[in-house]
């Protein structure tokens, strides 16, 4: 496993994305032990790694809802009952003719993925705690209804899980059966975090407002994370009901729930092996410390609690010995402006971007109120006013996420539709945000890589299968967003956690990710916040650079001499008025701009 | 029949109404939900039967040292599951940190308690029948709570520094207001109220370890409904769940009762995230 320094090489920087945190290797002896397990022990050993085997399936889809997607579902042990009872249902025959027990899994992976988003669709509108609250409502419910449907659950006296024909009915068979699932599981959610979806998974996660701006769309991406999660989980089900040969609701008590949630949580955020390891330990643990298990359940809420008040980021964190090294003191950013036409290409003419008698107000306070502007490619607009003039106001008006009382935004003379924030990437309209948004956890490559997500090609199956497409998409993110991060000169960075770098080089991943579009106009908030005197001329020639490679630049700013230094054209706010506007020169020379703003 | 329905209907309602009112309690504190409401709630039933019925006390004991067990699991929320958490109030780890409090209570119950649902005693050496006591005590006690928060919240110091707290904590705090204790005391008071919906209801729900995620659910469904921080509201909801719940039991069964609780729950809070009553806006950039 190569792990270079952090930014020595940055050309052979590895970017398997959340598989290299701590890297394929531990995830390949776990194969090769799990291969070789029946040569160790025996019976009840074997029970025991099947079962590992069988949650992890149901955990590595859950993982990529609860660990990449962050969203709060504690009660997908609902799933894994719906899978056990519609695999052993149509197997006994007790509700439709006999279907062989192949047949019955594949079923039960599709009622899995169905009803995972069922389960997961109230996630598109409700927030954490909400979210938590009906998963938790769905699994009693889920049960409540498998004691009462006496006819075909067989109520609280149960029924038998399908049994599969040989060579998976003896023991070691079903076990290597269900470790098949369990590698085929590890696979796939493996290309699926290295991939631009597992990407944009985290961004959803701890940036939400950027993934926006960078066009992902959290309900298409949430809806295919629930139907695959809701598919393994009902094969997990399916798998169990096998393994335990006899269910009753008894079997699915919300104590399980909880087991595969705090496994992902151990393990850590955004990561594989780590929720993997904690299935692991869950599963084996009790099983060292027979005087425990009724404890279990109890222990394992302690460990929840102890994990998140001390760490946080779970066993992946504690293993990522690669970001404690020290990154030299003395960082300068040094952006290549002359890499810039490289990057974004010639881009087409896009026509101005115009806004016309913009209103908004908040209350009864008139943020915006009739504001005409107009940007032009390959110009720098500089926007400036005193705090509460309506700058930043107008920049989200602009990029969707206010929506104007009056008035048009146009785009080459079309109207910007209100509210659709993810649309502006896809028309090429890039920004920043004032406090920058990065994923903390990613590295600072994958964290630029973000900005690319919609220019991939392939699908989220092509990337569960690691196809050519896929492939291709990952290379030409790889080099496009280190291509980007050389020209704002954090190529060194590349590998680091994006949590560790200073404000100001946030700002410039800010700006790489931005580029990523390839942006016809690229809309920055406050760049020079934060940024030493030299740093702000750099940024300021950086700037001049992108308006020349085409782009037109929306500058919202306080630094007058970057504004002055940079803008072909400026606009003065006042009040959510325009107060001036005009050259640099004429600006300077305004009296009511000196008065009001300037100062002197 | 109808009488019956509208009775226990109305019951179940007020234990609802009361573990919303829970959640409102600690959350107008601390913006926190707390899933351990849904525990407390199940803790006074507990406590109630293991004071009178297994220890032998008079309720006149027995009753303020199951609401005292509540005091203390509300001050241990706020100490080991909510302060700490705090600081980070937008990874939502307070979800996690309550979550898992919540489970070691329950857990610990199962354990320590026995997992069988045991009766809870009868309070008033009354004849049982018509409007009886486990009808009127749920009801009781859910409207000395909101007469009680009323004149606390209206008439009291500390009640309108609570109120305060609530509004927005950091020009309370410039105010000099004392956040930390006034948010424990918040606490305490949660803790108090859950655990009088729990010994409220004792006889209708049972000492049953069980109760937990149940209340924690049933208890929320006014809370999200009603609007998160109006005790009205949950009060409204609570009841109309009750009514709609217990209708709904003995008309089409159970098991259809709870899913169509859990449909109408989902449909509302995606027709309105923020709840029938309340109003949210949230600035994002």
């Amino acid at each position: 496993m190569q792990m270079p320094a952090a930014g020595l090489h940055p050309g052979r920087v590895n970017v398997l994305g959340s598989m290299s945190t701590i890297g394929a290797l531990p995830l390949l002896a776990l194969f090769a032990f799990g291969v070789a397990l029946p040569l160790f022990g025996g019976g009840y050993w074997g029970v025991i790694a099947t079962r590992a085997c069988v949650y992890w399936v149901l955990v590595s889809g859950l993982n990529l809802v609860v660990g990449f997607a962050g969203q709060i579902a504690i009660g997908w042990v609902a799933l894994l009952t719906l899978g056990a009872y519609t695999a052993s249902v149509l197997v006994a025959g007790n509700a439709a003719p006999q279907l062989p027990a192949y047949l019955a899994l594949a079923i039960a992976g599709v009622v899995g993925a169905v009803f995972g988003l069922i389960v997961g669709l109230p996630a598109l509108r409700l927030r954490t705690f909400y979210f938590a609250i009906t998963t938790l409502g769905f699994a009693t419910i889920v049960t409540q209804v498998a004691l009462a449907w006496q006819s075909v659950t067989g109520g609280g006296v149960g029924v038998a899980g399908p049994v599969f024909p040989p060579p998976f009915s003896s023991e070691w068979g079903f076990y290597y059966f269900c470790f098949g699932f369990a590698a085929i599981c590890t696979w796939m959610t493996g290309n699926v975090a290295a991939s631009r979806f597992g990407r944009a998974l985290t961004a959803i996660r701890d940036a939400e407002v950027a993934a926006e701006a960078s066009g992902i769309s959290k309900p298409a991406l949430l809806v295919t994370v629930f139907l695959f999660s809701g598919a393994v989980a009902g094969i997990a089900g399916g798998l169990f009901a096998t393994l335990q040969s006899y269910i009753t609701p008894d079997a699915f008590t919300l104590d399980l729930s909880v087991l595969f949630f705090i496994a992902i949580l151990i393990g850590g955020r955004s990561s594989i092996l780590g929720p993997l390891l904690g299935t692991i330990l869950l599963t084996v643990l009790p099983e060292f410390a027979a005087p425990l298990v009724a404890w279990s359940t109890f222990l394992y809420a302690a460990l929840l609690l102890v994990i998140v008040l001390a760490i946080p980021g779970g066993i992946a964190e504690l293993l990522d010995f690669k970001n404690r090294r020290p990154l030299a003191s003395d960082r300068a950013i040094v952006p290549r402006p002359e890499l810039l036409p490289r990057l974004l290409g010639t881009p087409a003419d896009a026509g101005a971007l115009t806004l016309e008698q913009v209103a908004l107000s908040f209350g009864g306070v008139h943020a915006i109120d009739g504001l005409d502007l107009e940007i032009r490619p390959s110009q720098v607009h500089g926007l400036i006013g005193p705090n509460g003039s309506g700058k930043t106001t107008t920049l989200n008006v602009i990029s969707g996420y206010y929506a104007q009382h009056r008035g048009a935004v146009r785009l080459n003379g079309m109207a910007l539709p209100v509210f659709a924030r993810e649309r502006r990437a896809h028309l090429r309209i890039a920004r920043t945000f004032q406090t920058p948004r990065v994923v903390g956890s990613a590295s600072v490559l994958q964290n630029v890589m973000i900005g690319g997500t919609i220019d991939g090609k392939g699908t989220f199956v092509e990337s569960l299968l690691s196809l050519p497409r896929h492939r291709r998409d990952e290379a030409k993110l790889r080099d496009t967003a280190m291509l980007a991060l050389t020209a704002v000169g954090l190529e060194r960075l590349a590998a680091v956690r994006a949590d560790r770098l200073q404000h100001s080089e946030l700002r410039f991943i800010e700006i790489a990710r931005a580029l990523m579009l390839r942006p016809a106009y690229l809309l920055l908030d406050e760049p020079a916040a934060g940024l030493s005197g030299e740093e702000i001329k750099r940024l300021g020639t950086f700037l001049l650079a992108i308006a020349a490679a085409g782009t037109g630049v929306l500058v919202v700013e306080h630094h007058p001499d970057l504004i002055f230094d940079i803008c072909h054209h400026v606009t003065v706010l006042n009040l959510g008025k325009k107060l001036a506007a005009g050259t640099p020169a004429e600006i300077r020379s305004h009296r009511e701009v000196v008065n009001a703003y300037l100062g002197g | 029949m109808v009488q019956s329905i509208v009775l226990s209907g109305l019951a179940v309602g007020c234990i609802y109404a009361l573990i919303g009112i829970t959640y409102n309690v600690m959350f107008s504190a601390s913006r926190v939900f707390s899933f351990t409401a849904g525990a407390l709630g199940m803790l006074g039933g507990v406590l109630g039967a293991l004071f009178i019925d297994r220890l032998g006390m008079p309720v006149a004991l027995g009753f303020p040292l199951a609401l005292l067990g509540g005091v203390a699991l509300g001050i241990i929320t706020e100490l080991i599951a909510v302060r700490p958490v705090l600081k980070s109030l937008d990874q939502h780890l307070y979800v996690l940190s309550t979550l898992a409090l919540a489970l070691m209570l329950q857990q610990f119950t199962a354990i320590e308690w026995g997992t069988d649902a045991r009766p809870f005693p009868r309070l008033f050496d009354l004849p049982r029948g018509g409007f009886d006591q486990q009808f009127w005590l749920p009801m009781l006690a859910c409207a000395a709570v909101i007469v009680g928060l009323e004149l606390l919240y209206r008439h009291t110091l500390i009640g309108r520094a609570f109120q305060a707290i609530a509004e927005d904590t950091y020009a309370a705090r410039a105010l000099g207001l004392p956040e930390r204790s006034l948010r424990m005391a918040s606490y305490a008071l949660a803790g108090a109220i859950g655990a009088l919906a729990g010994f409220a209801g004792g006889e209708m729900l049972l000492a049953f370890f069980g109760n937990a995620p149940l209340l924690t659910f049933y208890g929320f469904v006014p809370v999200a409904l009603g609007g998160m921080g109006s005790n009205r509201g949950a009060v409204v909801a609570g009841l109309l769940l009750g009514l709609f719940q217990q209708a709904a039991n003995f008309l089409v069964g159970g098991i259809f009762a709870s899913v169509a609780v859990f449909t109408v729950f989902i449909i509302v809070l995606l027709a309105r995230p923020e709840g029938l009553a309340g109003a949210a806006l949230q600035r994002r950039v």
